[in-house]
């Protein structure tokens, strides 16, 4: 599926695309980090509004969404590709990485497995950049290796 | 510590007839700037209503109120957005200065102000209000329309073109001779570039000086540096204004996201008395005579700035109607047009009273004729599902 693109100097972002059945379709990303959906029907020019959001409804329309999808491609990933595993790994309380970022377990460097989502109480840190700060209690979603996924467990109990 | 009564029941006062006629414009999907203009304006020397404790406080204010406008100028420009803009709107820029500057110089020169005078009031005919215009898009939903990105992008350079005019006119309204003028408007345009440079090469570990997870500190941190550099520029006879611009300019990324963020709040409620203090600098009885030539420029520039905003549009390929929207939109003239004049001071009794009727004029107006067109669609009836 192909999604447009569109700068909005000084108030955000708008992404532009085709559904299967030909609706075209806009979202308009604020700043302030509010979303705008539009629909474009008998003219290209002018969107007509459907509703908006603010930062709060987007993230649980998100989850909504997106999360019940995040976890079966894990499934599937999983499934498809021999010797490659998916595992959970839980962030101690007594983790020297808790509060700390990601980047500095070396996780993937020292073992192999990547880290390509954080679970945090009822959010999804989808693909968690090294900066990401890892709080006590967070579920790490990992992908590799059986041994590279007992490593990153090693790493985090440390 | 000694509690000035006299003091907080004005400033009370004040803000609680701002706070009601900012409701009144939300309500008409109006822009406040006008309204606080009025309230400055029955404020005033000569009125019926003078407020002896408040006057020192409200010119402190007014000063803060101008400096926290230009830093959140700066603190919304990105290098990136100028860039896409740049790539697209050149001639939309072209066009939009050369239609919408020279009404303002004309009838400067027909008033007989001097040049910087001439200059100002070019200057507050071509720039429209970006924080009105945004406003009215987002009111109206039309950020998912076609020509909105090409009215943004009109705005984006406009401010760019106010980084080079203000210190120029900073420097000319300081006076001086001629070669003093132009080594400070050297001195001024290298400032800005200088605050692009180190912008674009050093922006992120100037932002991680800056920064602090604490909303609070970063609050603290970029009020206390922007002050203190407006306070340098000001001696150096280039405008506080101008320093905290280039502030906002030097700030970039995440710490400028979250500058606009702590800094908004702020800006309001002092750019608010910043409008309230201009209107207290007209005398009411100097706007009869200039009334004929606002109401005119209105008009002019009014119809200049949809044939601006049209043309933008039609770079990006918008239909007739859009092209009207985008036109439209584009006529608000408000913040930027009163920090010109804010600027050039009180050197210029015919200005302030011309600029002030004339962007209460177009502010109203704006906002008003750019929704009546957006309404001229007829939807049938079985479009709405």
């Amino acid at each position: 599926m192909d999604v447009n693109e569109v700068l909005l100097p000084g108030v955000g972002l708008r992404y532009e695309f085709t559904n299967h059945e030909g609706d075209h379709i806009g979202v308009v990303a604020l700043r302030s980090g509010e979303f705008e959906v539009v629909v474009y029907d008998d003219d290209p020019d002018e969107g007509r509004p459907v509703f908006r959001l603010n930062e709060d409804e987007a993230e649980t329309l998100a989850q909504i969404l997106g999360a019940p999808r995040i976890a079966e491609r894990f499934a599937d990933l999983s499934r498809e590709v021999p010797g490659l595993s998916s595992g959970w790994v839980r962030v101690p309380e007594s983790s020297t990485f808790a509060g700390r970022p990601l980047g500095e377990t070396r996780a993937r460097t020292r073992t192999g497995a990547s880290v390509v989502a954080i679970v945090r109480d009822d959010e999804v840190v989808a693909s968690p950049g090294p900066g990401q700060l890892l709080r006590p209690g967070d579920v790490l979603v990992v992908i590799g290796t059986d041994e590279g996924i007992a490593g990153v467990n090693r790493i985090l109990q440390g | 510590m000694h509690v000035s009564v006299a003091l907080l029941l004005e400033l009370g006062l004040i803000l609680v007839v701002l706070g009601t006629l900012g409701t009144l414009a939300r309500r008409l999907t109006l822009s406040p700037i006008p309204l606080y203009l009025l309230a400055g304006l029955a404020l005033g020397e000569g009125s019926f209503l003078p407020l002896p404790a408040a006057g020192e406080f409200i010119r402190a204010a007014a000063t803060i109120g101008l400096v926290l406008l230009l830093l959140a100028l700066g603190l919304e420009f990105s290098i990136a957005e100028f860039a896409a803009g740049l790539r697209r709107h050149v001639p939309s820029a072209g066009v939009d200065l050369a239609l919408n500057a020279p009404p303002g110089a004309v009838v400067g020169l027909l008033l007989g102000l001097d040049t910087v005078g001439v200059l100002a009031l070019a200057g507050a005919t071509f720039i429209s209000s970006s924080g009105i215009v945004a406003r009215v898009l987002t009111d109206l939903r039309r950020l998912g329309n076609r020509e909105t990105p090409a009215v943004l992008s009109v705005l984006v350079l406009e401010d760019f073109a106010m980084a080079a005019f203000l210190p120029v006119l900073a420097v000319l309204a300081s006076g001086g001779t001629w070669w003093q003028a132009v080594a400070g408007v050297l001195v001024a345009v290298g400032a800005v570039l200088a605050a692009f440079a180190a912008s674009y090469r050093w922006g992120h570990h100037i932002g991680r000086i800056v920064s602090h997870p604490d909303a609070e500190l970063l609050m603290l941190r970029i009020l206390g540096i922007t002050l203190v550099v407006a306070a340098l520029a000001e001696y150096v006879h280039a405008s506080a204004a101008v320093g905290a611009f280039l502030v906002g300019l030097t700030l970039t990324g995440e710490t400028a996201e979250r500058g606009r963020a702590v800094i908004a709040p702020l800006r309001d409620l002092f750019a608010a008395v910043f409008f309230v203090a201009i209107g207290v600098s007209v005398d009411p009885a100097a706007l009869p005579p200039v009334l004929p030539a606002a109401l005119a420029l209105a008009v002019v520039t009014g119809f200049t700035k949809v044939l601006t905003g049209g043309y933008a549009a039609s770079l990006d390929g918008v239909g007739r109607r859009g092209r009207l929207r985008a036109g439209t939109a584009l006529i608000a003239r408000g913040e930027f047009s009163i920090v010109i004049v804010g600027l050039v001071g009180v050197g210029h009794p015919v200005l302030a009273p011309l600029v002030a009727a004339y962007v209460f004029l177009l502010a109203v107006a704006g906002p008003f004729i750019t929704r009546f067109i957006g309404l001229t669609r007829l939807r049938p009836a079985g479009a709405v599902r």
